[in-house]
């Protein structure tokens, strides 16, 4: 997991690294998920039950998946989605605007 | 019916969902949208203001989410910083909203502007009261989307341009940020801030804890837009109206800020030497970087946006140095800038509505027509230099006192020497703006229609608080000072969070 | 963004209700067992935005009859009046209040804050998926 999380960083920083817009937005994309499997690796993987507790229980039986990671997971891609759909929107509209898909041709308000 | 007092930390992020939900509902209602602008921001300004005072009696508030204690729940926290940035946010949200009323287009309010901004603030508050550090991501989250929207409102090419740069960057210190996170959970197991900031003090592989800061520490700088990752702001602040502009100036990059100092002094307070070290010369290299851009520049909002990044430095000088003395400097500068700062971009956009330009070259003979708006500028302008008697003043006199205690004297010269070079643009834009005649064979804009009365109010009353901070700023001062005793004394903080004891009973339990 | 599609605009007619009861059923079981409002909302923007492939942006709008967006605030102002009431009884934001009404034929029924929550949730998901997609399809055309 490690390897693959260290891999999509890896693309994650290259893509953004190139001139065009819409890979860009890729490479934002393959960062967020990247940052998920980073906490799903850092929170420790266990191949157990959900953690489902019986009437009565204080302790759910057994060995049982962590479920705060997974809800952590849940709301970063939620939001991460939102924002992607907003990139994209940007971008599209950011293309009809100024007509090139090219990070070097956007310099008017550099310095 | 026992409302308890707690409820008061929740309602500064309740009152702006619910104005924003129904400016949604309302959607077709423009008259509507802005009286919600309007009373909803003067609402969130009542509540923060008791939100205040009861923080100031109780020392710190905790609400736990739905009853589910902490850790394990969500807790809400206020403790004074928390809460005179509340405060702050309510200021700035009731001047820009009076603001909005003559200063946003209805063209722009049909693309949402008003519950876009209502948004805006309650992820600002939201990230300023709570005590999980997941929850901060996701206010953080709600923020930025807001802004975003902002940002693009109108849809011009310059917006499309800044949008891009601001989305990218703060998205990917989103993605740090969130990776820290992960690392910070798999390393302690929990989330809430108090908690964090008790098992990290037993963790022993420091060297991954100082790695967790440092991601922490370049996630919050690109919010808040320290050096080197400031290319984004002015980049992009001067794009969207003016309205947007102070809001953000106002209060998205202290949100960065705000969340350095909170990380900073209650979970990584264990190597200082070194995290504190490191920011002591970001924040010199900040002030430098943003003054010297300023210098460069000649157009009304991008001397201020440089400026921003500036007075960043001053903030976090006052976290670097991490004495009593600075860490109020800190927050005292924090009150004066996002006063002072939004109040200069609401001047840019009244200078703008009278003249109808924003570059430098193309403006002059405000003082012969406007002597009062010259006035008016000259109080935050000043203030932002570091004049007496003006909030800014104090606010550089703590820190540069705080640098000379804690002999960081090169500090001390670059805050002094920015602070020159601070007066130097203010005086650039004096002369050009104000002074100098109106530069012949340049059309001029006709003066733009409809009262500009909503825009002068905000103004003047921003203008008449930098003067009231800097001639009676003993109780400013006095909440600064509590403020920072609660920072640097992190047992209160975690006592109110965790409940007395749970330090002890979580040392026995290990044994 | 036509697309002449005779399968898809006959399946479009039916599947739209059938999707809607479905999601309906999602949200309501989210009471108990897996579901909830944000799975459900997206089942019902998903029949909406199947529809509005199959027709129009036109006749999606029409099929709606609100704007989404409307959707979208009021959902929101319910999911955050729902943790209001804890508060009057001293309780923190957001505690869930249950109520047990013993509603003649169904026998008792448990009410709860928590499920205005997931019906706000429901709304707001709606809305915000409708009102990306509606502005997407607008900016095809």
């Amino acid at each position: 997991m490690a390897f693959v999380v260290g891999g999509l960083y890896a693309a994650a920083i290259y893509m953004m690294l190139r001139r065009s817009i819409v890979k860009l937005v890729i490479g934002l994309v393959l960062l967020s998920n990247a940052a998920n499997l980073l906490i799903f690796t850092a929170s420790g993987l266990t191949r157990g039950a959900p953690p489902l507790i019986n009437a009565g229980d204080v302790l759910p039986p057994g060995i049982s998946a962590d479920p705060l990671a997974q809800a952590l997971i849940l709301t970063a891609i939620v939001i991460g989605f939102g924002v992607l759909a907003f990139a994209v929107v940007l971008i599209h509209r950011a293309f009809e605007v100024v007509g090139v898909d090219d990070m070097d041709k956007m310099k008017d308000t550099d310095t | 019916m026992n409302v308890s007092v707690d409820v008061l930390v929740a309602l500064p992020i309740v009152l702006p969902l619910l104005a924003g939900a129904l400016s949604l509902v309302f959607w077709r209602s423009h008259a509507a949208q802005r009286m919600l602008g309007v009373f909803g921001s003067l609402g969130l300004l009542v509540v923060s203001v008791l939100l205040l005072f009861a923080t100031w009696d109780h020392g710190h508030l905790v609400m736990e989410m739905g009853d589910w204690p902490a850790p394990f729940g969500i807790v809400l926290v206020s403790d004074m910083l928390a809460a005179i940035m509340v405060v702050l946010t309510g200021i700035i949200g009731l001047a820009t909203a009076v603001y909005s009323l003559s200063g946003v287009s209805v063209r722009h309010e049909r693309y949402g502007y008003y519950p876009l901004f209502h948004l805006l603030l309650a992820g600002v508050n939201g990230a300023f009261l709570t005590g999980d550090i997941f929850n901060l991501y996701v206010w953080f989250e709600v923020m930025l989307v807001a802004s975003f929207a902002l940002l693009i409102l109108g849809g011009e090419r310059a917006q499309m341009e800044g949008a891009i740069k601001y989305v990218t960057l703060n998205l990917l210190s989103s993605a740090l940020f969130l990776s820290a996170i992960g690392l910070l959970y798999g390393l302690t197991g929990t989330l809430n801030m108090a908690d964090i900031a008790v098992k990290l003090a037993e963790v022993e592989d420091t060297g991954l804890v100082t790695v967790i800061a440092m991601l922490f520490m370049v996630a919050f700088g690109i919010k808040a837009a320290a050096f080197p990752f400031f290319f984004w702001l002015p980049a992009s602040y001067h794009t969207p109206k003016v309205a947007v502009s102070a809001l953000f100036a106002g209060l998205l990059t202290k949100v960065g800020v705000y969340a350095l100092f909170r990380v900073f002094t209650l979970i990584f307070n264990h190597d200082v030497g070194y995290t504190h070290e490191i920011l002591l010369w970001i924040a010199m290299l900040t002030m430098l970087t943003g003054v010297l851009g300023a210098a460069a520049q000649f157009e009304f909002r991008r001397i201020l946006s440089f400026h921003i990044v500036s007075q960043i430095g001053y903030m976090i000088l006052g976290l670097a140095l991490f004495t009593p003395l600075a860490i109020v400097g800190g927050v005292f500068y924090i009150m004066h800038h996002i006063i002072v700062k939004a109040n200069l971009f609401l001047i840019s956009g009244l200078t703008y509505q009278l003249k109808g330009s924003h570059e430098l070259k193309q403006l002059g003979g405000l003082y012969r027509s406007n002597p009062m708006l010259a006035v008016f500028f000259m109080v935050p302008a000043l203030s932002l230099a570091g004049l007496p008697p003006l909030s800014g003043f104090f606010a550089k006199f703590i820190i540069i006192r705080a640098g000379i205690e804690a002999e960081a004297w090169l500090a001390v010269a670059v805050a002094l020497v920015v602070g020159l070079l601070t007066l130097y643009s203010m005086v650039k834009i004096w002369n050009e703006v104000f002074w100098k005649a109106q530069p012949e064979g340049v059309a001029h804009a006709q003066p733009a229609s409809g009262p500009l009365i909503w825009m002068w109010l905000p103004i003047i009353g921003l203008a008449l608080m930098t003067v009231m901070i800097g001639l009676y700023g003993q109780p400013i001062f006095e909440m600064a000072e509590r403020s920072a005793e609660q920072l640097l004394d992190t047992s209160g903080y975690i006592e109110a969070v965790l409940g007395a004891g749970y330090v002890e009973a979580l040392q026995e339990s290990r044994r | 963004m036509n697309m002449q599609s005779l399968i898809l605009r006959t399946a479009g007619h039916f599947l739209l209700p059938l999707l809607l009861l479905f999601s309906l059923f999602l949200l309501f079981r989210g009471h108990n067992e897996p579901g909830g409002g944000f799975i459900a909302g997206l089942v019902a923007a998903a029949a909406v935005v199947l529809y509005l492939f199959s027709m129009d942006i036109d006749a999606a709008r029409r099929v709606l009859r609100v704007d989404p967006r409307s959707l979208l605030g009021s959902g929101m102002l319910l999911a955050v009046l729902s943790g209001v009431p804890g508060i009057f009884r001293g309780q923190p934001f957001f505690t869930a209040q249950w109520w047990e009404i013993t509603v003649p034929g169904l026998g008792m029924v448990k009410l709860s804050s928590v499920l205005l929550f997931d019906i706000g949730v429901y709304l707001v998901v709606i809305g915000a998926v409708l009102t990306i997609m509606l502005t997407l399809a607008e900016a095809e055309d």
